[in-house]
């Protein structure tokens, strides 16, 4: 990661404005999306958009085709971009020929895409911005951080100087009386502008139709007063279908804004009269700028599914701590990420490509169905393989990819790590580990690794077997939850089977775009799993879990290796979370649970358990049956900050995020927090522990197997 | 469905009023147009877009009790009115949005520039949603449809919602149910 990259992480979650602002924003935002969406069926209108806009995108060439007839037989000028370049020579051809002086611009992010402004300003031709975010920007020369709010960074303080400087009047903070100067300012503009340029949320095909989605009305006034119309459309906003633009418009502003519906929609089909009675001279620059390209690529096909809202933004557990410029480009966030990736090039998309998590926020809310998380993995697999990966990380991932010597070398720092331990915890931990301390104490690498304590453990005998998969960390850092399981799974009959020669399950090495190892960590797995005569594999690491379940057949496909896949299909049919393998022994009897007042508890949801697993009741619903009362805390689904390696390579976000989620605990009153992944664990309770907390946070099989009827 | 649409129009801070007649929103609309303060001075102009409405009603007559009320829609004028008057042609519940053929630059005008954008509608104009309304209009009929949903608004500055930022500030909706439009 590039030393610039890291300071302006840094600087930007010490910025309190910018914290403050999206941290506010986000946190309401929650509520108000689903309130906007009450009633509506999400996931089918979702699957409407994303089967329109796929469909669009796959008959692309028809689709302009289309579009160029009708909006020409309207009398548009239709001018098809192959390149930035191109829409942008285009444009400011046109001004000149037209001797346009000024020009008053409705928001477009296609335009920010190819820097139009300042190729205007080159040929002495004043552009104003019109939207209020836009226009603050513009003054403080400044680049979007948001696609929706653009200027969300800035304090109403900083507008006002901003606006001061260019009334020339020393103003106020009052944010009414700047909107006030704003519409002064900005209404003149507008009354004196020959050209006006907008974008397009939608376009329709079949039509030639425009559609544009504003709040302000100044998208009204740009393509009401001036006499020449540019719109400067991406071809990613084509749809077929008049109709399609029902649930285009049915979502985007719920999603956006928590709107039901913007203040206008102008849907303009060809050029109307202007105020002295001639026609409006109408253009629609239709720009490709890598997006035929995008769509040739199986993985990024989907992203031509995207309808720009923003959500995944403002779901992101990262964007809100850091905003929109340390994207360092046009579009920020994880959907910015990737179409950096894509306009620009790859390696642009390098540093900021680390900054996702790998939640699956972004995935839940987004009403094109794109898989960012998914797509940013393959950017990071694209880019090791272009570049390789960082010597560190090598050394790293040669230790994992040998099973022997990883595990030898987690049994050293047990030793070399006993020094530091105090209670438990580790202060200082060996090797590619010794990051991970800052803000969180860390559990000491057990003496005796489950793998040796399992083999003491007296078991019944039973035909009904389960194998159980305990990946690293209950292997070598809470080896007492598995013995935890292997108690729970003897009560309900099932002998646990250990396969000594099981491994890392991959993930580390994946999340870093290291695929070959992981397809190695895989094969291994698959090898050590299979041999046994088991009805199931059981993990109660849910990144483990998903690993088997899902992870090891996506690496393949995407090494385009089919020589274990066959088997990697098996295993991942066998393969179970813990919660909902024991959800189910309860419901069918064969565990018997004795209830106790247990108090209270609070749970916190582990983003593969709930988003990718999705279970979220089935550990609820067995503390509850222990009688514990829940209480929920407030986000109980957001990201805990860990992420596996990414807590190592980005603390400086990673303690924010747990922060928060502690604040999130300690305001529930509870002494308990359940989970049910040893990664989340390892973060929330050490956090609690550094900072000297009281609260308990354990993996529910923990709490469970204290509470088994004899 | 008028319950739903007002409710909806009156959440995103639209107001709305009801009349049974064309001549009971002709009263309502003098006293209004005088409350606010249009005169036949500049800026405080009020303008009416041509409208179906209109027919039959001697507008001579009504600009003669109302000093300031113009037929006439330009750029200047609209430009420098307090009220801009225009007829919609539907009304959608679900979203509390008007929505109107707005082809003809004179209900553009009237409805953007000034202040408060009065909007007239027959209560018969309420169609449940953006379904039912893609059966009443076509984009090839009409080459500018617009949808408006409550005053121009932003929240551009700290998220703080502010009313009225180049678009009306008001948004006044009288539904007539004696009506066909």
């Amino acid at each position: 990661m590039e030393k610039k990259f890291k300071e302006s992480i840094v600087n930007a979650v010490n910025n309190s404005v910018l914290t403050g602002a999206l941290g506010k924003f986000s946190e309401a935002y929650r509520v108000n999306r689903a309130k906007a969406y009450e009633g509506i069926d999400f996931e089918k209108l979702r699957n409407t958009i994303a089967e329109r806009k796929a469909y669009a995108a796959s008959h692309l060439e028809d689709m302009i085709a289309l579009f160029t007839k009708n909006a020409t037989a309207r009398g548009v000028k239709v001018f098809r971009a192959n390149s930035a370049q191109e829409a942008v020579d285009y444009i400011v051809n046109l001004a000149i020929e037209k001797n346009v002086k000024r020009i008053v611009k409705s928001k477009s992010m296609a335009s920010e895409e190819i820097h139009l402004n300042k190729y205007l300003n080159e040929k002495g031709i004043a552009v104003n911005e019109t939207d209020l975010g836009e226009w603050i920007i513009q003054l403080a020369g400044q680049r979007p951080s948001h696609m929706v709010m653009p200027a969300i960074h800035m304090t109403k303080e900083q507008v006002s100087e901003l606006f001061s400087k260019e009334v020339n009047e020393r103003l106020s903070n009052d944010i009414p009386k700047l909107v006030e100067v704003a519409r002064r300012e900005l209404r003149e503009k507008f009354l004196a502008a020959d050209m006006g340029i907008s974008g397009a949320n939608i376009a329709v095909a079949e039509t030639g139709s425009i559609v544009l989605v504003t709040n302000e009305g100044n998208a009204r006034m740009t393509t009401i007063l001036p006499k020449i119309h540019v719109a400067l459309v991406g071809i990613e906003k084509f749809v077929e279908k008049f109709e399609d633009i029902v649930p285009i418009l049915t979502a985007l502003p719920r999603s956006a804004t928590a709107q039901l519906l913007t203040s206008y929609v102008s849907i303009i089909t060809g050029p109307t009269q202007n105020t002295d009675g001639t026609m409006k001279d109408m253009h629609i620059v239709l720009m490709d700028n890598h997006r035929t390209e995008m769509v040739k690529d199986p993985k990024f096909f989907q992203a031509m599914q995207c309808i720009r809202c923003g959500s995944c933004l403002n779901v992101c557990p990262i964007f809100r701590l850091v905003g929109g410029h340390v994207f360092g480009s046009t579009y920020t966030g994880g959907i910015g990420t990737i179409l950096t990736a894509w306009f620009e090039e790859l390696k642009k998309s390098e540093d900021i490509q680390g900054l996702c998590i790998q939640c699956g926020n972004c995935k839940e809310v987004c009403p094109g169905k794109l898989d960012i998380p998914d797509m940013i993995m393959e950017l990071r697999r694209r880019l090791v393989v272009e570049k390789g990966q960082s010597l560190t990380q090598k050394a790293i991932f040669s230790v994992v990819n040998n099973r022997r010597m990883f595990h030898a070398m987690l049994r050293a720092a047990s030793i070399t790590g006993k020094p530091f331990t105090s209670e438990g915890y580790i202060r200082h931990l060996p090797l590619f580990l010794s990051d991970l301390t800052e803000g969180r104490s860390l559990p000491s690498i057990a003496a005796v690794p489950f793998r040796d304590r399992i083999k003491k453990i007296k078991q019944i005998k039973s035909k009904e077997k389960v194998a159980f998969y305990s990946g690293c960390l209950i292997d070598f850092a809470y080896p007492e939850m598995g013995e935890a399981l292997v108690k729970i799974m003897n009560k309900a009959g099932y002998e646990v089977v250990y396969p000594d020669e099981q491994t890392c399950c991959g993930a580390p090495a994946r999340y870093n775009g290291a695929y070959e190892v992981a397809a190695n960590n895989a094969v291994d797995n698959i090898k050590a799993l299979l041999k046994e005569d088991v009805q199931y594999v059981i993990s109660a690491c849910p990144t483990c879990t998903v690993a088997l379940k899902d992870e090891f057949i996506s690496t393949f496909e995407s090494l385009g290796k089919s020589e274990y896949m066959d088997e990697a299909k098996r295993l991942s049919e066998m393969t179970m979370d813990f919660s909902q393998f024991t959800k189910k022994l309860i419901d069918e009897g064969r565990l018997k649970i004795k209830k106790i007042d247990g108090g209270t508890f609070t749970y916190h949801d582990s983003c593969h358990l709930k988003r990718t697993l999705k279970a979220s009741q089935e550990p609820r619903e067995i503390l509850k049956a222990c009688g514990y009362e829940l209480n929920e805390m407030f986000e109980c689904d957001m990201c805990c900050g860990m992420g596996g390696s990414y807590s190592i390579k980005l603390p400086e976000i990673s303690r924010p995020i747990l922060e928060r989620k502690l604040a999130n605990i300690r305001n529930t009153g509870t002494k308990l927090v359940a989970m049910d992944c040893p990664g989340c664990v390892l973060q929330i309770r050490g956090g609690l522990d550094k900072a000297g907390d009281k609260i308990k946070a354990m993996h529910t099989v923990e709490i469970l197997a204290q509470m088994l009827e004899d | 469905m008028f319950d739903q649409f007002k409710a909806r129009a009156e959440a995103v801070g639209a107001e709305v009023h009801r009349f049974k007649s064309k001549d009971e929103l002709l009263d309502f609309l003098k006293s209004f147009l005088a409350k606010e303060g249009v005169s036949d001075k500049e800026n405080s102009y009020a303008l009416w877009a041509d409208s179906p409405l209109l027919k039959g009603i001697d507008k001579w007559k009504l600009s003669a009790e109302i000093p300031g009320l113009k037929f006439s829609v330009t750029r200047e004028l609209a430009a420098s009115s307090l009220v801009g008057i225009t007829e919609m042609n539907y009304a959608l519940a679900d979203t509390g949005s008007l929505v109107a053929d707005q082809t003809p630059v004179e209900d553009r005008l009237a409805s953007t520039l000034p202040v408060i954008h009065v909007a007239i509608i027959g209560t018969n104009k309420i169609l449940a949603d953006k379904v039912s309304l893609l059966k009443n209009i076509s984009p090839v009929k009409s080459p500018f449809i617009a949808f408006i949903t409550g005053p121009s608004r932003t929240a551009d500055i700290e998220r703080v919602l502010t009313i009225g930022v180049h678009g009306p500030k008001r948004l006044v909706i009288l539904f007539v149910d004696e009506y066909e439009g």
